[in-house]
């Protein structure tokens, strides 16, 4: 009940903030969505940071830790701390200056003027939004996740809240301070909650390393003693080429529309200094203690069936309840602080990017404008909470960001390079590369989500078994205890497998020696996609369902992520169809590229400081 | 000559987090930190540095001075409607 209690007051003091900063606001579009763009430079790290920063920073890192081992500390963490910052610095920056000469205020906005062209931002606004949505999606389910484990009693399983209760605390406290404060509320909640995240890992590590007498060394030493977890402390399970992939993920930050409106709002362009020297030192303070305390709890608490709770248990079982309470507000601010940017992003996109620009500001007014941004956050936080609530029991807090939203954003961040650095680029070419990172994207959730088709070795045609359904398929394989399909379904029941490999991917991916005999194929060693003479283009890894990339067929589970083909891809598309349609207009030229005191330096310029 | 050393920089640092010698090393670190965790912690301080490094010899210095355009003609796409 403390825990509770504790969380209460937190959740209390948010939405007061927001009150607080409604009084504190003016009645325009700017001050709403920018905070008038006043935003000082440490104030604008605090709130960047915790713009980026979701529920799977604390819950889903720690999670996949349990699972994968330390190796996600590199795939994730250490990627980000290198790549992000250096977005911020070359692409934020001139986000940033381009706002400030010309009055921008969301990204579409800029595609629109740069591209002489409204619909490309009609184009690019509608993929942005259907991939920012999954993202708000996942904050929402971190909150009710966390409520429900804090409010979970030790030693019970019926939780005071639950998680239908504690996804609707997390929506209305963050509307609530959304609807009243604006950016200037959401900001001044993020100097809190930044502060409070950031010390959560360190007080989080050493509160559990208290409860092990022998300290974290034993531990430690005891996973690399049993065979099942030794591979928690190397990657040898983790393949190269995903590992690679993932450093083209941390692209998709700066391309978010709500990390691009954060650009927006600082007050100098000298705030961003200091946010990309502290940015990398912030993720590892939050992502070490987070992974290393997954991997230790695969040792102390094995078999959790939903392993994005490890840290929640850890913390209920090892710490103080006030204390416990303390630091489930401590994710609580994660979730809530990048959510509150999230939704207050859609609402200024809608306002912004459709009501004013079709007219309805110049019709109804600028109030009117406040009121209906503040009317959309209401209808989009209800239909994100009733998401959250249908997807709860079919897919891990993670991968519905990495597959809808992380490579989606990522593969657009070659339309914001060219729009910015390439004179040449053309809204063609944007229009190219947004088609295709929109016909990927379905593509590849499609293949991911639909039934794998039936194994078969490589080189043969992908015809064989056909006619076999998922359901049979799966029957045979577990009808063989030998099988991998019964030895995949142990490990689930264990909880010792990925969140989402769900029976029917791996089922009929691992189907091989049962299907084999039923279907007379020769023994297949990979689920093959497509094909093209020896080479396989696109298979799907067969512990996880996840489609790959150019796989070699003698490793099933290596392979790129999709991530790869989407970026180059849309980088292609751009590159190709700019080169073969006529040239931006002169005058979009000029105000890009020819001013006196450029706003959009060239690259050289960029990387000299010359202007 | 300043520009090439910190592109040379920037991708060095890119080729320091592939580290494909420490892949299936478990050493520890100070007795509990698996190297491979350890090496990467190191990478984001050196990222850190890189980035003080950039922001020291790269800034876009001439953004300071930026300041609203007020020219009718040259506003922003908000105003042009189809």
């Amino acid at each position: 009940m403390i825990p509770v209690i504790v969380i209460g007051v937190y959740l209390a003091v948010i939405a007061g903030i927001g009150l607080f900063a409604f009084r504190r606001g003016k009645s325009n579009t700017e001050d709403f969505f920018l905070a008038s763009r006043t935003i000082g430079p440490m104030v604008f790290f605090l709130s960047i940071f915790a713009t980026n920063m979701t529920a799977f920073a604390i819950l889903g890192s720690s999670g996949l830790a349990y699972r994968r081992g330390i190796g996600i500390y590199g795939l994730m963490a250490s990627s980000s701390g290198f790549v992000i910052p250096l977005t911020i610095f070359f692409i934020g920056t001139r986000l940033w200056a381009l706002g400030k000469r010309y009055g921008h205020q969301t990204q579409v906005q800029f595609f629109r003027d740069r591209w002489e062209c409204d619909g490309i931002g009609t184009v690019i606004f509608a993929l942005s939004a259907a991939m920012l949505i999954p993202y708000m999606i996942i904050s929402i389910m971190g909150g009710g996740t966390v409520l429900q484990e804090i409010s979970t009693p030790t030693g019970t399983h019926e939780p005071l809240i639950h998680y239908w209760l504690g996804c609707a605390i997390v929506a209305v406290v963050v509307t609530v301070n959304v609807f009243f404060g604006g950016m200037r509320g959401t900001v001044w909640v993020n100097i809190f909650q930044t502060i409070l995240f950031l010390c959560f890992g360190f007080v989080a590590m050493v509160v559990i390393s208290h409860a092990f007498p022998g300290g974290f060394g034993e531990i430690i030493g005891k996973i690399a003693a049993d065979p099942k977890n030794s591979f928690l402390l190397t990657r040898e399970r983790m393949p190269q080429t995903e590992f690679w992939s993932y450093t083209l993920i941390p692209l998709s930050s700066i391309m978010f529309p709500h990390m691009a409106i954060m650009c927006f709002s600082a007050r100098k362009v000298t705030a961003f200094r200091r946010t990309v020297i502290i940015y990398p030192i912030a993720i590892l303070l939050i992502w070490l203690p987070c992974i290393f305390l997954g991997v230790i709890g695969a040792q102390m608490i094995p078999g959790l069936k939903d392993s994005d709770g490890i840290l929640l248990r850890l913390l209920n079982d090892n710490a103080p309840a006030w204390l416990a309470g303390l630091l489930g507000a401590g994710i609580i601010s994660a979730v809530m602080g990048s959510d509150a940017h999230q939704v207050l992003a859609m609402s200024t996109m809608f306002t912004k990017d459709i009501f004013t620009h079709y007219g309805g500001q110049e019709k109804y007014g600028e109030k009117a404008a406040v009121h209906f941004a503040r009317a959309f956050i209401l209808v989009v936080t209800v239909i994100a909470y009733s998401i959250a609530l249908y997807l709860k029991s079919r897919q891990g807090i993670f991968e519905i960001a990495i597959r809808f939203a992380f490579s989606g954003f990522a593969a657009m961040a070659p339309v914001m390079i060219a729009a910015l650095f390439w004179k040449r680029s053309t809204k063609w070419g944007a229009l190219a590369s947004t088609l295709f990172v929109a016909g990927t994207l379905i593509t590849f959730a499609f293949l991911q989500g639909s039934p794998a088709p039936p194994p078969v070795a490589p080189g043969k045609p992908a015809v064989v078994a056909a006619k076999m359904d998922t359901a049979t398929a799966v029957k045979l394989a577990a009808s063989d205890t030998n099988s991998p399909v019964a030895k995949v379904d142990a490990m689930e029941s264990k909880g010792t497998t990925n969140d989402i490999s769900k029976p029917v991917a791996v089922s009929v991916a691992e189907v091989k020696p049962a299907a084999a005999s039923a279907i007379a194929a020769p023994k297949p060693k990979m689920n093959i996609i497509w094909q093209v003479g020896d080479h396989v283009i696109l298979s799907r890894a067969p512990a996880t369902g996840d489609v790959r990339f150019w796989n070699s067929s003698s490793n099933p589970a290596g392979g790129y992520m999709t991530v790869v083909p989407m970026v180059f891809g849309s980088a292609l598309c751009m590159i190709f169809f700019s080169l073969v349609t006529r040239p931006p207009g002169k005058k979009t030229i000029d105000k890009y590229f020819a001013m006196p005191e450029s706003t959009a330096p060239s690259a050289p310029a960029a990387m000299t400081g010359k202007t | 000559m300043k520009k090439l050393l910190l592109i040379l920089m920037v991708a060095g640092v890119y080729v320091l987090h592939q580290d494909y010698w420490n892949w299936k090393s478990a050493d520890l670190v100070f007795g509990f930190l698996p190297v491979g965790l350890a090496y990467h912690a190191g990478f984001s301080v050196v990222a850190a540095i890189m980035m003080a490094v950039l922001v020291k010899f790269a800034w876009p210095k001439h953004l300071e001075d930026v300041q609203p355009h007020d020219s009718a003609e040259e506003k922003t796409g908000e105003e042009r409607r189809p």
